[in-house]
């Protein structure tokens, strides 16, 4: 294929690639309409477990997190477990009821949250086919983030990376709506508002700390971002288990309970946090010595990735704080993730500083 | 934050030494390093916002001609230059601090237990989150034996406690010591970046040079058209290093849709690294600066010097040589002006643009339709008059002071504008002189900047990544097994205790029971059959 050939094949498959997670939204969704009428079997969701339970937490009835010298983690590691042995039995992924207390709509909504899932790992592989052939499709072949389209469907595709990476092992599926969502608007403004046709980078861009320095910036910001839907979603079942709202049908029913949200949180922070502070700050002033003369030169970017590292830090801090573990540190993530979409979106688009790559006019 | 850790009821008056000890431990409270983050990250955001001199002082220029009210006050509050500011400095300041003193009595409690046993065993091991209990035929001494060799095949360090006349006991374990130590490690490393950056800003420098192809650079103040010393800087301490411009190439994108974009650009350098020392070459490009002793060398940017000869109204050449006009745009089109001081009888100046490649709209007037020079053009303005360069007072060499200066007019009272193509000659009304295009030079803007300590930064964040990740990872956990004799069989107890965020203990304790059971096994004379008796998982009991 010539390089026309390639990059206009990147364009179709990204543009089906959103229509499969169209679909694979779409799944998701009527998996959970079907969920509103039929009860949690299993008491994934029953707070009440947690809170009558003798161990000593600290802090009784507050939502039980996990921090230093606490043994609150627990109530995670049994639900973990009790995934697993689920999948042993039956081959289902997850945190599905048993397969033969199983009534026909339980059935359906078992079938069609792993229909999303199927059609997430198509329009996957589509967007990375979609990545692969931009890289391509540009003469000379080059990496394919050098401006704000591919960056933008880079980092989308690093979301759903390690959204499917981990799905397993969390049990992630209640996030899918969440991260298809979220694929379908990124890459659709992607195509709609940034798109550029594939060209060679710009000379600033010649460095394999380029390559480095975005395929750490992408997992990390990746992570952030699962991250961000499961505090989100740790924030809406804690808020209904403090209330006492929690009904036994529904979407809100269906996702673990919030200690266990809180958990996965963390650990996808955790893993995020160390690959952030080596994009930013190793990878980044790195390259920035090589092309600019200078590691550090408090560039907005480079000032936002700053702002990132400084948040997430006060997350996981927060996570050890009295007062502040739980709630407080779920909305610390959150506004982690705000920034790290204000530096990718906002700097790139009206900053005017050396990173300004977005290749728009 | 209105003092939320103050003392609920107002306070019996403190001694001053109390008073000291309060603030220190208010100031190294885990919160207070919470808000101080908070704090910081939020001082750094008007740096992102507002221009910054020392990235851009032309546009904080620009940024103040358009908002002369605002700007006296944000000159106060330092806007221009928040990170060096007052308060953004003493925010970080008090982070460190804070850090400090939170590092050295954590360091002290670390060393304690570190050295301490592991806790003894709770009364009730079925309250812990994970435990399992089932009876065994081994003798109770060898199952407590069998119980600390599975301990320590799991790396766990463990204190064995004998029950009276080896009636059993029980075992304690703990492991993941290097949790913490990850943790202390990361801390400390941020004071070592901290150090390595102050290291740089105190002692390095960052200048700025425009060279046209063919000129030389000695590194010394004066040739720089811009310098920006550290604190402690001094101009001894440039290294004696020279090179010329040989040749500088670019390359564009001829067609498609991103037309114009460099694709290439690099400048071939002699250098020579103290007067004296033997010539070399360099080949200097975007991320590819020359590194020497005491300064690297890089390339930032390009532009055009057109070449002119400037005859006076006596016929005499009163100006020959290149210009340095200054690109405005992504197509080149370069802002310049040419300034003819012993022009006679009155002095010349030209001011305009440079277009590399000719085009021309009824809407845009001149412009430039591609940054490579292609069809080059200069479109001048030409003075006459006093160029001002007498008054003493220093002037730009890319603006004209027109205070006295005249246009020429054309019959019809509209200003006389000159477009000058390549090898063109044209002559000024009246008789005043002539300028003749005599070619393009191409000029480089190098980079020259030392920043000392950088290795000391780098390797500080490597430090502190390895600390993050044990940190992190390492899971810190505790582990018993108590033995005792029940109906004449012995009843061996297992929990666990996770110490951090980590999880799966319900493996971990899985994988000790496992251990465990193979070694009663193979130390149970008898009869080898283990049954269970309970597994128990809080706080949920299957
Ligand atoms: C310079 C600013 C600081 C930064 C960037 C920072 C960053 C971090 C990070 C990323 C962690 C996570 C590692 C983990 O969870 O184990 C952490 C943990 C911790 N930090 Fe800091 N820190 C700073 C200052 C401080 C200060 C001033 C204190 C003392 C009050 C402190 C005390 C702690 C403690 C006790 C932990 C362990 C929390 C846990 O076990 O989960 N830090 N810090």
């Amino acid at each position: 294929m010539s390089t026309a050939d390639f990059a206009a094949f990147s364009n179709n498959a990204i543009a089906f690639a959103s229509v499969v997670y169209v679909f694979a939204f779409v799944a998701h969704l009527a998996e959970w309409a079907f969920a509103r009428s039929v009860p949690v079997t299993a008491p994934a969701g029953s707070s009440a477990v947690a809170a009558a339970e003798p161990v000593a937490v600290g802090t009784s009835g507050a939502p039980v997190t996990s921090g230093v010298d606490t043994p609150g983690g627990a109530a995670g590691a049994s639900y973990d477990r009790r995934a697993d042995e689920g999948r042993a039995e039956d081959g289902r992924a997850g945190r599905g009821p048993d397969a033969g207390e199983l009534s026909g709509r339980a059935l359906s909504v078992e079938k069609l949250g792993r229909i999303g899932v199927a059609l997430t790992v198509l329009a996957a592989l589509l967007h990375l086919a979609g990545l692969v052939t931009r890289g391509l499709g540009s003469d000379p072949v080059r990496v394919p983030w050098g401006n704000m389209y591919e960056f933008s469907v880079a980092g989308a595709f690093g979301v759903t990376l390690i959204y499917l990476v981990l799905l397993r092992k969390y049990a992630l599926r209640w996030m899918g709506v969440l991260v298809t969502a979220f694929e379908v608007v990124v890459l659709m403004l992607a195509v709609l508002l940034l798109y550029v046709p594939a060209g060679p980078l710009v000379p600033a861009l010649h460095s394999y700390w380029l390559v480095i320095h975005v395929v750490a910036a992408v997992i990390g910001a990746g992570a952030f971002a699962v991250g961000a839907m499961a505090s989100a979603l740790f924030l809406v079942k804690a808020r209904a288990e403090a209330r006492g709202t929690l009904r036994t049908t529904g979407y809100v029913a269906r996702l673990p309970e919030s200690s266990v949200l809180d958990r996965i949180a963390y650990r996808v922070h955790a893993f995020g946090f160390p690959i952030w502070t080596f994009a930013a700050l190793v990878a980044g002033p790195i390259w920035a010595e090589y092309a600019w003369g200078r590691y550090w030169g408090w560039d907005p970017k480079e000032v936002w990735a700053f702002i990132t590292w400084v948040v997430y830090a006060a997350y996981l801090h927060a996570r050890a704080t009295a007062g502040w573990r739980g709630k407080g540190a779920a909305v610390i993530a959150l506004i982690g993730f705000a920034t790290v979409l204000f530096n990718f979106v906002g700097i790139n688009l009206f900053g005017s500083g050396l990173h300004s790559y977005s290749g728009l006019d | 934050m209105t003092a939320p850790a103050a003392p609920p009821s107002s306070p019996p008056a403190l001694t001053p030494v109390e008073l000291g000890r309060w603030a220190w431990r208010q100031l190294t409270s885990m919160r207070t390093a919470l808000i101080l983050l908070f704090l910081l990250a939020l001082a750094a955001v008007p740096g992102s916002i507002v221009p910054q001199r020392d990235i851009d002082a032309i546009a904080v220029g620009r940024w103040q001609d358009s908002h002369p009210e605002l700007t006296p006050v944000y000159e106060k509050l330092g806007l221009f230059s928040v990170y060096d500011s007052v308060w953004f400095s003493s925010i970080y300041i008090l982070l460190m601090i804070s850090l400090v003193g939170c590092i050295l009595p954590r360091t002290r409690v670390y060393w304690r237990g570190m050295r301490a046993r592991p806790p003894k065993a709770p009364r009730n091991l079925g309250r812990l989150p994970e435990s399992r209990s089932f009876a065994v035929d081994v003798p109770p001494a060898s199952a407590l034996s069998a119980a600390r060799e599975a301990l320590r095949s799991r790396r766990y360090r463990v204190d064995v406690h004998e029950g009276d006349a080896g009636r059993g006991g029980s075992v304690a374990a703990e492991r993941g010591y290097l949790r913490e130590a990850g943790n202390l490690l990361f801390h400390v490393s941020l004071l070592v970046v901290l150090v390595g950056f102050a290291i740089g800003s105190l002692w390095g420098y960052k200048g700025g040079v425009i060279v046209v192809n063919g000129q030389g650079f000695s590194n010394s103040l004066s040739q720089y058209d811009d310098f920006a010393p550290g604190a402690l800087f001094g101009p001894d301490d440039l290294s004696p290093f020279e090179f010329t411009v040989d040749d500088f190439r670019v390359k564009f994108l001829e067609s498609g849709e991103q037309a114009g974009m460099p694709t290439e650009f690099s400048a071939d350098l002699t250098y020579t690294e103290r007067p004296g020392a033997p010539e070399k070459k360099y080949d200097l490009a975007v991320n590819h600066p020359l590194s020497l002793d005491g300064g690297s060398v890089f390339l930032v940017g390009h532009g055009y010097a057109p070449r002119v000869t400037v005859r006076d109204g006596e016929g005499n050449v009163a100006y020959q040589g290149p210009s340095i006009f200054l690109p405005q745009d992504s197509s080149f089109a370069s802002f310049g002006v040419i300034k003819v001081p012993d022009a006679l009888p009155e002095q010349l100046g030209f001011e305009g643009l440079f277009l590399p490649t000719y085009g021309f709209s009824m809407e845009r007037g001149p412009y430039s339709r591609f940054p490579d020079a292609l069809d080059p053009v200069l479109s001048l303005l030409p003075y006459r008059g006093d160029l001002g360069l007498d008054t003493g007072e220093p002037q730009s060499v890319y603006e004209l002071d027109k205070d006295k200066l005249d246009v020429f007019e054309k019959d019809t009272g509209a200003d006389f504008r000159l477009d000058i193509a390549l090898g063109q000659t044209k002559q000024l009304p009246n008789g005043a002189g002539s300028i003749t295009f005599d070619g393009v030079d191409r000029w480089v803007k190098l980079q020259v900047s030392d920043s000392p300590g950088k290795r000391i930064a780098l390797g500080g964040v490597l430090l502190a990544i390895t600390g993050l990740l044990g940190s992190l990872f390492i899971r810190p956990r505790r582990a018993w097994v108590r033995v005792r004799e029940e109906d004449g069989r012995t009843v061996v107890e297992l929990a666990g205790l996770d110490r951090s965020a980590g999880g799966d203990l319900g493996d971990e304790v899985d994988e000790l029971e496992r251990r465990l059971r193979e070694r009663l096994a193979a130390g149970a004379l008898p009869d080898p059959d283990a049954s269970p008796v309970t597994t128990g998982t809080n706080p949920r009991k299957e």
